[in-house]
This record gives structure tokens, C-alpha cells and sequence, in this order.
């Protein structure tokens, strides 16, 4: 989540006065726009969290039913975190450094998880490893469940950051190191990982995001079992669908609350890791 | 030379398992019992009407984000005023929420017993359970994607076209429409499309605040999981192809427009 | 007429980009606003064509009084450092902007373009975009389109500043012609001494914010104001307290009552001209540009024993 249109010096004479300088009817509309949609919304979640109290909070997201749904929600993001960085740099490389017939279909591939309906990724993961499964494989109605679900839908994420770093990468300082006597293995770990490292963190910190709060392509496969394969997301649905609003309201506030810490927390770490390569 | 074969093969496995054959194998579910059958299912009157609040909620919400995205984009790289990092952050904020919570927020403030909603509904207007709401989840959800694409192309491009436009006698309209539109067109479609496709395919926001009312206020993704748990798959099978479509349609264009910003 | 600025000052943030400033530019004179970067040139320039909205003070052209008014309202022509082309529109329809814009009959519009394109000789480029120009092309390109309008000043923010040593001096005498042709009160931005010498009827030097002098060329390089004019508008040694262009400092072998005495250094041969670098008893270093004649004939070479004395040099209080 980068704040964008910050970055101008307001010293620049060159900034000055443009065609639309100094409206604020458009500044005005935004705002009304964005608070309309978006920021009364969402305080009215938080409002509606803490109506009965701290203690009412605390023992809303405490329930047996609600730690078990946010344990499993975070267990799986973070599995998916892993996989997600190793796969997706992997997969960058390949489209990258590698050349094959059909490599620009497989680019093409990447983006399908967001274009793809989510309710549809999850018919189609239930299709291919649920029961009845043509390939043999069942997965469904388990937490292994949720980590392929969140898999697919967070496809794009490292694959995309990284990727273009990848592209612009100084092929000379990969020579430099081989000529150095640097063995493949050692360039990649010296050389190439630490200058993709803040992409990667970057797309990790958007997966992270998008997976604690997955609910389309995880309501299927996942079954809705209590306790076992209910994730946050269809644990609060449940919660509006029984009408206890103030137990959905204050898990929603968990989730927001990590996914908001994750995006500024690795905006952070990627902000210092580029300063420290400069 | 091995070390390539083996990423290139572990790379293509992972997608292959992960992506290419769920997706290729609900085409194959769906189309085994032939054509015909795909054809009753989504043209059964359910399914129709699903597809137009769709194409109706996709529609409104792409027109409202388009002109509030470029308009935000403008005010994000063209004005200078305190809170301006805030006001970013703010509009990228429906990327890391939940679609139930968005669907969850928006019943809290328009829903009947929420803090518009009784308002609102004094007056005859009704949003949570209703098309209006539909809209307004779909609104959320796809909301940064013109933002985030027109913001960087506008700060690209800079400021002097624009100047020198107001110096050759161009009103700031005139200005907008002959200069800055034509030279963020290619970012503002790229973002346009990607709008399009989570308009489009919207699930979790649309479900909390529909009602379900089939026939009503059903759209096309909650049509699909409807039958799912009516056990007719091959109506669930069936919209859902009618949805993969339109994305491999989304996913042509943004590779189209993709190709034709780097030409 | 031309334009008259009144006590203008502007901040950006808590630095100002122009202190208190008031300046007088004659009808049709073509004159160089000249200083280093940070020294308020192009804030002015931008505060007289309406880019830039100024803090207090006027600004009034032929006469009118132009303060507040956007920059579509005031008629001038502006020209900037990086082009500003239209990259979507071809060179004709950059050139037909400002026509256009004012409803211009067609054919009207179809005749000035070409006259412009001839004028800033483009005529066979009209169906091009500006990436198929080069940068020159695309600097006259954007010239002609200031020009079209028939604006009342043209202003010009570093117009040769993108572009590369060769092309700069062509444009530069251009402009001068074009000037002379045209007869429009022209305004300059410019870092480069030289160019503003060989361009320019009129040099407002101008440091940190304020106006350090205003004057032709020529006075502004033999009789500056400041130290700081001195320093900028030509090359600068010392000799005790007096500032003196280092072409004035006079070589002699033996001493006459006012000469000082000195050691060369070191020689630098820049072709036609020797580079003399002296240490006076002192222990003070200066340098001195003589031809290469006065250099043989005094027989110079490191170590010699001279004495300098010049007959033209400053000293500011």
C-alpha cells in the first residue's frame, strides 16, 4: 500500500500552478467519494466492535469457534506466504531467464487467478482435487484445502513483483561475481536474491493480505466444517447470515488489523532494504 | 543447462497443477454432456437474469471507478494539500479488505438498522438486500484499479503539456479533454479492464449484502454457488464457463493493452 | 509597453524563490533573464506567463494589468526547456493548437501552420509526431505553436538547455534573426553566460531571489554591479582587493611604479590562447589569458620572474 503522489518536492518551481491547480471542488468530490465508500464503512465495522465493550470484544474473538477460524486463517496465509515466495520467484525466473515455445501463453497463465471469479477458482480446484476427483487426488473438506485455494488466487502477487525486477537486474554484476570464482548456487544467494528480496517482500505482503481475507475460492472446497476448515472470512459470514453482527464485526477488525499491519509492516522493510542498496 | 530443464519443468508443473488443468478440466466437465445441455442451462431464466444484474452492477461500478479514478489520480499527482499520503493509502485500502468485511461495512452504515439506513429507508429508498447494495459492494471491491494505474501514467507524462496547453488559451476542460485524457489512455484502459474483471467476478462482498433472492438479486458468481448447493452442478458448471469466458476475454485484453503500451 | 513586474516575492515552502523583485522590459527587446539554478529566473518567467501564481506584486503586459489571471488569458507565448510536444498529435496539429482552440476558420488555420512550418523551417514535417523529430526539430516545432497564437511576449525557459553543444549555437543565432523578423518582446531563461551574451539585447542578471543587475551585454560584462555579476558573466581572478578579468592582466618582465611582482607557475596551452597561472610574494595565486604571441615573445616558462599590473578591474565594497 504505497502512498502515491507523495513523492513531489514542493520547492520544485516546475510544480507549480497546472491545469487543474487549484481546485478543490475534485479534492472534495474524492473525499466524499472515498468516505461515502469506503472509510464510514469501514469505521462502522470497528465502531460496531468495540459497542459492547473491550471485554465484549475480547470475548468475541476468543470463542472457541472464532480462535479456531482465525488460527486456521493464519496458519494457511503464512504457509502460502512461504510457498508463494519460493514458487513465485521460481516462476518469475522461468518466464525470465528462460526462454520456451509457449512462454508467452504461460505469462498470459499468470494473470488468469485475477481475472478468474473466485467462486469459479473454487469450483474448479473443487472439480479437479475434490471427490470424484479425475486425477485421484482429494483434497477437499480439509485444510489442505485452503492452503491450494489461497494458492491459486495469490498467484500473481510474488510472480508479478518480481518479474520486472528480474528484467531490469545488472547482468554485470552476476559476471562480475563468476568471474570472482562465484559458483551458480552462490550468485543467486549473493548476488541476485538480495536485490529481489523487497519485491519479493512486497508480493508476499499483498498475499498475505489477500488470503486472510479469501472467501469465495475457499467457501466450497473448504466444506464450512467447524473447528476444522472454516477460515475467518466464512466464519464471519456465518456469524452476519445468524445475525450476531457484533462477533463478525470484531473478528473483521482482527483480520483488517493484520492486513493493514502486513502491507505497512513490509512497506517498511522494502522501503529499508532500497534505501540500504543505494 | 540441467539446472534450467529442472526449474523450467518444476515452474510449468506447479502452474499446470495449480491453474491450467482445474480450469481446462471444468471446460471438459462442462461440455461432456455436450452443447446442448450447456446451452439450456444458462439460458434457463435464472441464469439470464443473474447475467444482467451482473453486467448491470459490472457496468455502473466500472463507470463510477473510471471517472472517480481518474479524477482521484489527478488530485493524487497534480495537488499539493496536507494529508495527501493518507488519502493514497486510502484508496488502496479495498485491496487488503475482506469482500465479506466490505460486505459487512456496508450493511453497518446502509443497512436498515445502520447508521444511513433508517434515513434512507424513511424514504423509501432501500439498499442491503437490493440492487443499490449489489452496486455499492461491486463499487468497493473494484475501486483502486483506475487509481492505480492512471496515478503513475499521469505522473509520467508530467505537468508542462498541460501547461503549455493553458498557454496556447486552453481552459482547464479544454485542457483535460484534448491533453491529458488522450496521453493517459493507455493506462486509464489497462485500468478500466482490470476494473472490469473484479466487477465482473465479484463473489463475497455481493453475497453479504444480496439477500439472495433468486431471480432478483442473484448475480452470475452467486448464481453459480446456488447451484452448487441446489446439487446441479451442471448448471453451477455452466455459469461458471459463462464467467471463465468473459475472464479469458479480460485476460486477452489486458495482454492486448499490455503489448501496446510497451510498443 | 512590454512587461513591467512590481515588487513581485515567491515562497515555495520556507524557501524564496524570488525576494522582492521589479524589473522593466522594453517593447520588443529580447532579453535574458541570467543566473545560476535556485537564483529566481524561471520562477519569474513563470510568474509572468501565469504558471506560477506569486505571493504579492504585479504583473502587467503591454499595459494590462495580468495578476490572478490564469495562463490562457494572458496571450503570451511560452517555450519550454524539455519541448512539451504534444506527443499525441502530429506537428501540424501541435502548431494548430492555440488556432484551434480559438475557432479559427479552417483555411485560416491551414495557412498560418504553413507560413509557421516555413518560418521555423519544418514544412515537410506537418504529418509527423513529435517522437520523429529531433530534439532542435521538436524545440523549433514548439516555438512555431507558442508563436501562432501571435502572442503578445514570447517567454522561453532554457530552450536550448536539452539540447546538444552544435544544435545549441545553430538556434542560437536563429532565434536572434527570428527576433529581429518577428519584432515580439522576447524573454530568456538561461544558465549559460555566453549564450545570453550572444543572443540577448538586454541581461537581467539575477542571485538568490533579487535582480543583481540590468544592462546590455556589454556593460553587464565590462561594468558589473556586484561581485557576483563580475564572477558570473565572465572568467575572474584577484589581484589584492581588485576583481580583474584575467585577459586585462598585463605580463611585463621589468617593473614600472604600479606593477606587482610575480612567479609563473604553470602554463596551459588552449590553442590560440596561453593560461598563465602566477603566485605573487604574497603567496596569493591568480592567472592571467594572454595570446600566445605575448607568451613567446615574453619567453614565459615555469619559474620566470614577471610583474603584473592591469588597467581594468573592479573592486567592490
Amino acid at each position: 500500500m504505497s502512498a502515491r503522489g507523495s513523492g513531489q518536492a514542493s520547492r520544485i518551481p516546475g510544480a507549480g500552478r497546472g491545469a487543474f491547480g487549484r481546485n478543490a471542488l475534485g479534492r472534495g468530490v474524492v473525499l466524499m467519494y472515498l468516505s461515502l465508500l469506503v472509510l464510514i464503512p469501514l469505521s462502522a465495522v470497528v465502531w460496531t466492535s468495540t459497542e459492547g465493550g473491550v471485554a465484549a470484544f475480547w470475548q468475541a474473538i476468543s470463542s472457541p469457534e472464532a480462535l479456531a477460524a482465525l488460527r486456521l486463517t493464519f496458519g494457511a496465509a503464512l504457509v502460502v506466504v512461504l510457498i508463494n515466495a519460493v514458487a513465485g520467484t521460481l516462476i518469475a525466473w522461468v518466464l525470465v531467464r528462460d526462454s520456451f515455445w509457449g512462454q508467452g501463453f504461460v505469462n498470459s497463465v499468470i494473470d488468469l487467478p485475477f481475472a478468474l471469479p473466485t467462486i469459479v477458482a473454487g469450483l474448479t480446484l473443487l472439480v479437479l482435487y475434490g471427490p470424484g476427483s479425475p486425477v485421484g487426488i482429494d483434497v477437499a473438506y480439509s485444510p489442505v484445502a485452503v492452503v491450494v485455494a489461497l494458492l491459486f488466487v495469490s498467484l500473481p502477487f510474488v510472480v508479478r513483483a518480481v518479474q520486472p525486477v528480474l528484467m531490469e537486474l545488472d547482468r554485470e554484476s552476476e559476471e562480475a561475481a563468476a568471474s570472482l570464482g562465484a559458483g551458480p548456487l552462490t550468485i543467486f544467494l549473493r548476488v541476485i536474491l538480495p536485490s529481489l528480496m523487497p519485491a519479493i517482500l512486497g508480493g508476499s505482503g499483498l498475499t498475505f493480505a489477500r488470503s486472510i481475507g479469501e472467501f469465495g475460492a475457499v467457501v466450497l472446497i473448504t466444506g464450512n466444517i467447524a473447528f476444522e476448515t472454516q477460515v475467518a472470512s466464512v466464519y464471519i459470514f456465518g456469524q452476519i447470515e445468524g445475525g450476531d453482527i457484533p462477533a463478525a464485526a470484531a473478528v473483521s477488525v482482527v483480520l483488517l488489523a493484520f492486513s493493514l499491519l502486513a502491507l505497512i509492516g513490509l512497506n517498511f522493510l522494502q522501503d529499508r532494504w532500497t534505501r540500504h542498496e543505494d | 543447462m540441467k539446472t534450467r530443464l529442472t526449474l523450467r519443468t518444476l515452474a510449468l508443473g506447479y502452474l499446470g497443477f495449480l491453474i491450467i488443468l482445474p480450469v481446462a478440466s471444468i471446460f471438459w466437465f462442462t461440455f461432456s454432456d455436450g452443447l446442448g445441455t450447456f446451452w439450456s442451462s444458462v439460458t434457463e431464466p435464472d441464469a439470464v437474469s443473474a447475467f444482467y444484474l451482473t453486467l448491470i452492477a459490472a457496468g455502473v461500478a466500472v463507470a463510477a471507478n473510471t471517472v472517480f479514478g481518474v479524477l482521484c489520480a489527478i488530485v493524487l499527482v497534480r495537488h499539493r494539500f496536507p494529508g495527501k499520503r493518507i488519502l493514497g493509502a486510502l484508496t488502496d485500502l479495498p485491496l487488503a479488505v475482506s469482500p465479506v468485511i466490505i460486505g459487512l461495512a456496508l450493511i453497518l452504515v446502509y443497512g436498515s438498522g445502520g447508521w444511513f439506513g433508517g434515513w434512507l429507508a424513511e424514504r423509501g429508498i432501500l439498499i442491503i438486500f437490493s440492487i443499490p447494495g449489489i452496486i455499492l459492494a461491486t463499487i468497493f471491491a473494484s475501486l483502486p484499479f483506475v487509481v492505480r494505474e492512471v496515478a503513475p501514467v499521469l505522473r509520467e507524462v508530467g505537468i508542462e503539456q498541460e501547461q503549455a496547453s493553458s498557454t496556447l488559451g486552453a481552459s482547464p476542460w479544454q485542457t483535460f479533454w484534448l491533453i491529458t485524457l488522450p496521453s493517459i489512455r493507455h493506462g486509464l484502459t489497462y485500468g478500466v479492464v482490470l476494473t472490469t474483471a473484479r466487477a465482473l467476478g465479484e463473489f463475497g462482498a455481493v453475497a453479504v449484502v444480496s439477500g439472495r433472492i433468486i431471480g432478483r438479486t442473484e448475480t452470475l458468481t452467486l448464481h453459480v454457488e446456488d447451484r452448487f448447493l441446489a446439487f446441479d452442478l451442471t448448471g453451477a458448471y455452466a455459469a461458471s464457463v459463462v464467467l471463465a469466458l468473459l475472464a479469458l476475454g479480460t485476460l486477452f485484453a489486458m495482454n492486448f493493452f499490455n503489448r501496446e503500451e510497451k510498443a | 509597453m512590454g512587461i513591467t513586474v512590481h515588487n513581485v516575492s515567491k515562497k515555495f515552502a520556507d524557501f524564496t524563490a524570488l525576494g522582492d523583485v521589479s524589473l522593466d522590459i522594453p517593447s520588443g527587446s529580447l532579453t535574458a533573464l541570467l543566473g545560476p539554478s535556485g537564483s529566481g529566473k524561471s520562477t519569474l518567467l513563470r510568474v509572468i506567463a501565469g504558471l506560477e501564481e506569486p505571493d504579492s506584486g504585479e504583473v502587467i503586459i503591454s499595459g494590462e494589468k495580468k495578476t490572478g489571471l490564469p495562463p490562457q488569458k494572458r496571450g503570451v507565448g511560452f517555450v519550454f526547456q524539455h519541448y512539451a510536444a504534444f506527443k499525441h498529435m502530429t506537428v501540424y496539429d501541435n502548431v494548430a493548437f492555440g488556432l484551434k482552440i480559438r475557432k479559427r476558420p479552417k483555411t485560416e488555420i491551414d495557412k498560418r501552420v504553413s507560413e509557421l512550418l516555413e518560418l521555423v523551417q519544418l514544412s515537410g514535417f506537418s504529418h509527423r509526431y513529435p517522437t520523429q523529430l529531433s530534439g532542435g526539430q521538436r524545440q523549433r516545432m514548439a516555438l512555431a505553436r507558442a508563436l501562432a497564437i501571435q502572442p503578445e511576449v514570447l517567454l522561453l525557459d532554457e530552450p536550448f538547455g536539452a539540447l546538444d553543444a552544435t544544435v545549441r549555437k545553430e538556434l542560437r543565432a536563429w532565434l536572434r534573426r527570428l527576433h529581429q523578423e518577428m519584432d515580439v518582446t522576447t524573454v530568456l531563461v538561461t544558465h549559460d553566460q555566453e549564450e545570453a551574451m550572444e543572443v540577448a539585447t538586454e541581461i537581467v542578471v539575477m542571485n538568490q531571489g533579487d535582480i543583481e543587475q540590468i544592462g546590455p551585454p556589454q556593460e553587464v560584462y565590462e561594468n558589473p554591479a556586484t561581485e557576483f555579476v563580475m564572477g558570473f558573466v565572465g572568467p575572474v581572478t584577484r589581484l589584492g582587493e581588485a576583481y580583474v578579468r584575467p585577459h586585462d592582466l598585463r605580463i611585463r618582465l621589468e617593473p614600472d611604479g604600479e606593477t606587482t611582482g610575480a612567479r609563473v607557475e604553470d602554463l596551459l596551452h588552449l590553442g590560440f590562447e596561453v593560461r598563465v597561472h602566477l603566485r605573487l610574494a604574497s603567496g596569493e595565486d591568480l592567472w592571467a589569458q594572454v595570446t600566445r604571441e605575448a607568451a613567446s615573445e615574453l619567453g614565459l616558462r615555469r619559474g620566470t620572474s614577471v610583474h603584473v599590473v592591469t588597467e581594468h578591474s573592479k573592486v567592490f565594497g
